[in-house]
């Protein structure tokens, strides 16, 4: 049975009394309105991000320049010149990875599902700042409307993601990447925000009996992150300060002709960068945790083990930002360190992969659909995990580093990774936040597609970073053909996949079943499932008392 | 599982072990019989040490004068001596030497000595232990979600926890990052060996959007090197890529020659934005750094031609800045120095050898010290370069002086 027993089943009258339309959506304060805002912004920009991604492979379906001319006259009207029409590719790349980082999974992840239900999963009633919770995702849209409006306004940044100086400073003159650099110190001021929120809710909110050690593993999960993002976060506002001074007001951080170093700024954004990553997946890890426990209908198997290895990941992570830069000239023992400390990530992310299978073992499994996607999510990510480890050898990336097998890494821990968790929690908490089931053959089905498309999208890009072939190229030799074409194939099934997706969410949520408070069984252990689907507007005004005795 | 991976660590130690004393043999191995080309064999790269060359002019008994269609001389400004549709045929298995390869799943295959230890260390180290940790997992998530579906296993146990088992699943990887790690310092050891005296400096200078290149030991003369446009992509007359060149984005105008066998010390800097030098067949890539000289070196062991591709984001070009390596025999290499106006150390400008230069250290100088370099040769003849002097604009073929380049379509 449950170690966390609610003691407030029913619900005050007044705990559903909701504003009217325009105060309950656009002055929210109630983290569960805030987290539906976040998912569905999360849901506009991916759709937006994974759009973009459609045009790279689509211009990368065969060799040589196909659309891109096109598009530049779209966007910018008129013929336009080789070099802008090359330009746009890196807009391209650049927005994509800004977008789904910032505006796809961090939302979607710590805004949307943290929101929803760290505060449900501790027994409290709401986040501890609700107004901050609100700027904070007000935030977001003026952040996302300077990045989206950046290629209208300017040329568009094409400077990567990563906005290495000097390409960011005296490389692209003009607006567009002040835009871009200003969206980001939004998005940041938000995570950070956020993070505090967090932080503070779970230490001080926790209803009485909830000890640090009885918390669900998705809250540990959020608690890491938002850690990683208070300390990260303000590292790169600070460098994309200097970036925003270099660039308009004469200062010579990252140019040497003045005495700065543009390594500088790789140091400063990969001591960001690093643990963004795991910012982006450690919330993943937390909800495949959650799921893959209810449709084992066991405990999760080692459960200081998997808190602590998040802690550790967390930690070790600050630690190991330089094996982004192994080919900057760093010296042979800054590469030695390196390469060790990154393979020490691999432990504690081995304890997770081997505690979910262990709490899957002697469990009585389930597959509906969030459970296929989690159990998918621990495949997949063990597969970006291993390339990772060959990319952790600072003398392999020699030969690695800034490949398709790069490309093909990161995507595996996050387009394989930190997606499918993200559609393993929207599937598992569907019914909770809507009250209604979803489609189970849709979702299924969705899963089966789109597991198929990523695959033959992601999997051959190992073989062409094999072969040698550069990230961020427009039109490669033609002895990469085959395996892009392959790669562009499997965006197309990918993308029928995303669709069966929102054909599911639109389905399910105007003719979905009415889901009852625990639609997943005895397995489902955690405070959501106590409470109404979807929940009070107010949940918990009386503090429901953890009992169940011992720690996990 | 424990079987599994008490059997997986066994293997992946042994392994390093063998590759820790394979390193140690490399390093003992002085001199080259044939240079491998590929490393697929830890023995066959024992043998591939270079020879007793060095960046000194060649001597008439070990060089002839290269023939006038065969020298890279003559490639300056027209069709390239070294011809890329007749050099570097797809090997019989089938891949490519010096470029990519449609299709393939592995890496390209390697032509200088680090490059053969980390073609090995990847593939067969990495590449097997990623392959059965993966197959591995998906074994295990097969036979649990099989054994234990609620069919067939309708009342849960209550395990969990198992303290024997978590720290077995801490430590094996423990050993097997530690396995990892034995070669991968290695590696990263010989990557770092500085180069020795006597090697040929190559100075990399990337720029938006070709490159730059100054061989400061040769009497610091720069050739300029553009990727060559496709015929329906230039005006009539001008030069555009042929098969001869090299493959499409990949072929520049001038290539850069390089001698085998000789240690190579690279220098990279950048002009105005980062670029990354690379080529794929050297396990190479540095990257240029305005206001950085960032240094490595490596040895090609094989003539032939060597592509590669910018490998930093650097602007709207970024994908057509190719790198084209001509890899040949020391003697040919010395006589295009000096058809580029250029000087061989050991030799004043005026052709002379330099009495001080007698010994120069050799390649291999730290395993071979006694080895020394042959009596110095006249120059063939035609190619004395006291009859050429340095031209004022060392290389005539591009108009991109302005920095505008002329890449693209």
């Amino acid at each position: 049975m449950s170690p966390f027993q609610a003691h407030d089943h029913e619900h005050h009258h007044d705990a559903d009394h909701k504003p009217a339309f325009f105060a309950r959506w656009f002055m929210s304060t109630n983290h569960k309105d805030i987290g539906t805002l976040y998912l569905i912004f999360a849901i506009v920009a991916g759709i937006i991000g994974g759009a973009i991604s459609g045009l790279m492979r689509a211009e990368l379906a065969h060799p040589g320049i196909q659309y891109l001319g096109t598009w530049a006259s779209m966007i910018h009207g008129g013929e336009q010149s080789l070099d802008q029409s090359l330009h746009l590719w890196n807009v391209l790349i650049t927005a994509h990875g800004l977008i789904m980082v910032f505006f796809m999974v961090m939302p979607a992840m710590i805004g949307g599902f943290g929101n929803w239900f760290v505060p449900i999963m501790i027994g409290a009633p709401d986040m501890a700042f609700p107004r901050m919770n609100n700027i904070s995702f007000w935030l977001l849209i003026p952040a996302f409307t300077l990045l989206l409006a950046s290629p209208f306004v300017g040329g568009g940044a094409g400077t990567g993601w990563t906005i290495y100086a000097p390409l960011s400073t005296y490389g692209e003159p003009g607006p567009s990447v002040d835009m871009a650099i200003l969206s980001l110190h939004l998005a940041g001021a938000s995570s950070i925000l956020g993070a505090i929120n967090f932080i503070t809710t779970i230490f001080n909110m926790r209803a009485p009996g909830m000890t640090l050690h009885k918390m669900p593993l998705f809250v540990w999960s959020v608690l890491v992150t938002a850690f990683l993002l208070l300390l990260a976060l303000p590292v790169l506002a600070a460098a994309i300060t200097m970036l925003l001074t270099d660039r308009n007001f004469g200062t010579t951080f990252f140019d040497p002709a003045g005495g700065g170093d543009p390594v500088l700024f790789q140091h400063l954004f990969w001591f960001f960068g690093h643990p963004e990553v795991y910012i982006m997946i450690l919330p993943g890890f937390g909800m495949v945790s959650q799921i893959i426990a209810t449709f084992s209908r066991k405990p999760v198997f080692g459960y200081l083990g998997m808190a602590y290895a998040m802690v550790a990941i967390g930690v070790v992570g600050f630690v190991v930002w330089a094996h982004h830069m192994f080919a900057t000239g760093l010296s042979v023992n800054t590469k030695m360190y390196f390469t060790a400390a990154t393979m020490v990530i691999a432990v504690p992310t081995g304890i997770k992969i081997f505690s979910w299978i262990a709490t899957m073992w002697g469990g009585s499994l389930r597959f509906p659909t969030p459970m296929v996607w989690a159990i998918g999510f621990i495949f997949m990510f063990t597969v970006g995990g291993v390339t990772g480890v060959v990319l952790a050898n600072g003398g392999v990336d020699d030969y690695m580093q800034d490949t398709y097998y790069v490309v093909a890494h990161f995507h595996y821990v996050l387009s394989l990774g930190a997606v499918f968790a993200l559609f393993a929690g929207f599937y598992y908490w569907f019914p909770k936040m809507s009250g209604k089931m979803y489609n189970e053959f849709l979702g299924q089905l969705h899963f089966w597609v789109f597991f198929v498309g990523v695959n033959i999208l992601f999997f051959p890009m190992h073989f062409l970073g094999l072969q040698g072939m550069p990230r961020r190229y427009p039109d490669y030799p033609d002895a990469y053909s085959t395996w892009n074409a392959l790669a562009s194939h499997g965006y197309e099934i990918m993308a029928a996949g995303m669709a069966i997706f929102f054909v599911n969410l639109i389905w399910s949520l105007l003719a979905g079943k009415k889901a009852p408070d625990n639609p997943w069984g005895e397995g489902a252990t955690t405070l959501e499932w106590t409470l109404s689907s979807p929940p009070p507007f107010h949940q918990f005004e009386t503090l429901p008392v953890i009992d169940g005795g011992k720690d996990h | 599982m424990r079987m599994g991976m008490m059997g997986l660590k066994g293997i992946v130690i042994a392994a390093g072990l063998a590759v820790a004393g394979l390193s140690a043999a490399v390093q003992a191995a002085p001199q080259a019989a044939a240079p491998a080309v590929q490393g697929t064999d830890p023995g066959q790269q024992a043998a591939a040490a270079p020879g007793n060359v060095s960046n000194v002019a060649p001597t008439t008994a070990s060089a002839t004068p290269p023939a006038d269609a065969a020298s890279p001389a003559l490639a300056m400004d027209g069709a390239p001596a070294m011809s890329s549709a007749e050099v570097n045929k797809a090997g019989p298995d089938g891949r490519n030497i010096g470029r990519p390869t449609d299709g393939m799943f592995d890496i390209q295959p390697q032509v200088t000595r680090n490059g053969q230890f980390a073609y090995w260390f990847h593939n067969k180290i990495l590449f097997p232990l990623i392959t059965i940790i993966s197959l591995f997992v998906l074994a295990l998530l097969i036979w649990v979600v099989i054994r234990f579906r609620q069919a067939a296993n309708p009342v849960p146990s209550k395990t969990s926890h198992n303290t024997a088992i978590e720290v077995i699943w801490t430590l094996a990887p423990v050993a097997i990052l530690v396995a990892i790690a034995i070669p991968s310092i290695g590696l990263l050891q010989a990557q770092f060996k500085p180069a020795p005296a006597g090697a040929v400096t190559l100075k990399a200078i990337g720029n938006q959007w070709y490159w730059t290149y100054q061989y400061p030991d040769n009497g610091g003369f720069e050739i300029t090197a553009n990727m060559l446009k496709e015929k329906d992509q230039v005006a009539a007359g001008e030069r555009f890529r042929t098969d001869a060149d090299g493959p499409r984005l990949l072929a520049a105008d001038n290539r850069v020659v390089l001698p085998v066998g000789v240690p190579i010390r690279l220098i990279t800097t950048s002009n105005d934005v980062i670029h990354s030098w690379a080529i794929p067949a050297f396990w190479m890539k540095l990257d240029a750094i305005p206001g950085r000289l960032n240094e490595s070196s490596f040895t090609i062991e094989r003539p032939g031609l060597y592509f590669g591709q910018c490998s930093e984001l650097c602007g709207p070009r970024h994908a057509f800045m190719p790198i084209a390596v001509e890899a040949v025999p020391p003697a040919q290499f010395a006589a295009w120095v000096r058809a580029k106006g250029g000087t061989m150390p050991g030799r004043n400008a005026d052709g002379t050898a330099k009495s001080s230069d007698k010994v120069i250290p050799q390649p291999g100088a730290d395993a071979n010290p006694t080895e020394k370099a042959g009596e110095f040769a006249t120059p063939p003849a035609g190619l004395d370069p006291a009859t050429k002097p340095l031209p004022a604009t060392p290389q005539g073929a591009t108009n991109n002086r302005t920095g505008a380049g002329n890449a693209g379509m």
